[in-house]
């Protein structure tokens, strides 16, 4: 009942992404609260185009309802304003991952990969998806059901997915914080060659994650919340956390999370 | 059948050995008259000869059960879907589903046989009826539990591209639906253990064939054996079919979180 259609040529979803590059995003929050306690306000958060943004901050700062505010999954307030730099809408041009891997239970890998062509009623193009999973070391696994595979292997089909939208803009959420230390290592090297000149937004509490991936890391802190300026990464993701030359930018970035070692 | 479903099916037996013994031992030692309890073998010797008559009322028993069954869960499930779907469906339908089961079904029975007639329609209406709650609200249950995750995922795929009919339409049938059919599941489970008791209900309140209607005439002559017998017949048709259900329903999902770790043999 839920099996992905034969593939039709005619009928897929090919030449979706328009002409030019992906779009820069500005958001300008005017305020959020919950229960009367300001979350953030007026927080302007600028997405370069092409470029990963890591925003960084403590569990609670709400870093999430900004990226849900960017994804349209929670109403933008009287007064915020979102826009793209290319002067389109943002919906529709969006792709979403979230910590867990929101795999469903009841399809096969494959038919995960292809289910956002199924819902928008398009033909799913599973010559791509098979060709997608293979990139994310998953070949031979299509028919498997997510519960056969491991978290590592789940979030690499929530990836797959999130990469099978083939949206400019792809908003992640602690997208690897599940995972164990190594298969979250391959898995950011992985996001970074397959994300390239995309415009990205990835929430995370991790520094470490953020110099490895980020083009820009801003740090959210403080209640209300404000947003830092943003620190330029040298080089291009993804880095190698060992590099000597990065030990400046670390130290910085420890001094922005107000975590520096005093004295030493 | 796998050796842990023959040591399941060997268990069952064993249990319903036991029991017989129970029976016999309490005919024996309580020197009960057979019109009060008759013994499992003299049970059995009366089944074997009027099989005919308890197969051919087992019959009718046996096709209003399924037959409520399938009406049941038809009305059931679409009721479930159109009250998740539609706000306004949800304000005019949920009150009529808690009055359904504010009256007693046993109460209409009476009022079904006089306006439906003794035949079979009365009892299936009565099946269906008892039936209809547990399905549309175990259903409902479920729509309305969706993982909220799968929801962000699905609205940021179809955000900007399809209008919102379709959007909420495409969800429904793609992420809501197959979601919840293990809580469906759940409900056609409890359908099968009830649609039995809508039927012989019926069927005591006025008809001319089906188990119910045999118990009764077998009971007004004091013919005890003969009500065990029709009796037994209603319950294994009953385990037979829960059993059944469950094993296709088991097969259909094979997804859902099956017996809890410490239940696995």
């Amino acid at each position: 009942m839920f099996q992905a259609k034969a593939a039709d040529p005619t009928d897929q979803e090919s030449a979706e992404r328009p002409a030019g590059g992906p779009p820069s995003v500005t958001l300008h929050a005017a305020r959020l609260a919950f229960d009367g306690v300001a979350l953030f306000e007026a927080m302007d958060v600028a997405l370069e185009a092409g470029r990963i943004t890591c925003l960084l901050g403590p569990s609670g700062v709400g870093k999430s309802t900004l990226l849900r505010l960017l994804a349209g999954l929670t109403e933008l307030a009287p007064g915020d304003r979102l826009e793209c730099g290319d002067g389109r809408p943002l919906a529709g041009r969006v792709a979403y991952m979230d910590q867990r891997d929101l795999l469903m239970p009841w399809l096969s890998v494959l038919d995960n990969v292809t289910i956002g062509a199924r819902l928008r009623g398009m033909a799913a193009y599973t010559a791509r998806a098979a060709a997608l999973l293979e990139r994310v070391g998953l070949a031979g696994r299509e028919r498997d059901r997510p519960a056969a595979l491991s978290g590592g292997m789940r979030q690499r089909v929530a990836l797959a997915r999130t990469l099978m939208e083939d949206r400019p803009v792809v908003l992640m959420d602690e997208p690897f914080s599940s995972l164990d230390a190594v298969t979250r290592y391959r898995l950011q090297g992985l996001a970074a060659a397959v994300l390239k000149d995309r415009t990205v937004l990835l929430v995370t509490h991790d520094p470490n994650e953020a110099i490895r991936l980020g083009h820009n890391v801003h740090v959210m802190a403080g209640r209300p919340a404000v947003l830092d300026r943003a620190m330029i990464l040298p080089g291009a993701p993804p880095r190698d956390p060992t590099d000597p030359a990065l030990i400046p930018v670390q130290r910085e970035l420890m001094a922005r999370l107000g975590l520096a070692e005093r004295g030493g | 059948m796998t050796r842990l479903g023959t040591n399941r099916l060997l268990r069952g037996l064993a249990t319903a050995a036991g029991l017989l013994v129970v029976w016999q031992l309490i005919v024996t030692l309580g020197g009960l008259p057979p019109f009060i309890l008759p013994a499992p073998l003299e049970v059995a010797l009366e089944w074997a000869a009027r099989r005919e008559v308890i197969v051919h009322h087992g019959l009718i028993t046996a096709a209003e059960i399924l037959l409520g069954l399938v009406f049941g869960t038809v009305l059931g499930t679409v009721s479930a879907l159109i009250i998740a779907f539609s706000r306004p469906a949800r304000r005019w339908l949920m009150p009529i589903l808690i009055i359904s089961q504010a009256i007693p079904v046993f109460a209409l029975a009476p009022l079904l046989v006089l306006w439906l007639g003794y035949g079979m329609v009365s009892k299936v209406a009565m099946a269906t009826l008892i039936i209809y709650f547990p399905v549309t609200a175990a259903f409902l249950d479920g729509l309305r539990r969706t993982e909220p995750g799968w929801l962000d995922l699905a609205k940021t795929m179809t955000d900007g591209v399809r209008t919102a009919g379709a959007q909420r339409l495409a969800i429904l049938f793609r992420v809501r639906v197959p979601a919840a059919l293990p809580a469906l599941a759940s409900g056609l489970r409890v359908a099968a253990a009830f649609a039995p008791i809508g039927a012989v209900v019926g069927e005591w309140v006025g008809s001319s064939g089906g188990l119910g209607f045999l118990m009764l005439h077998a009971n007004g002559r004091m013919q005890t054996d003969l009500m065990f017998a029709a009796l037994l017949t209603l319950a294994v048709f009953s385990l037979v079919l829960w059993f059944s259900l469950d094993a296709v329903l088991r097969r259909a999902l094979p997804w859902q979180p099956d017996t809890h770790p410490d239940e696995k043999e």
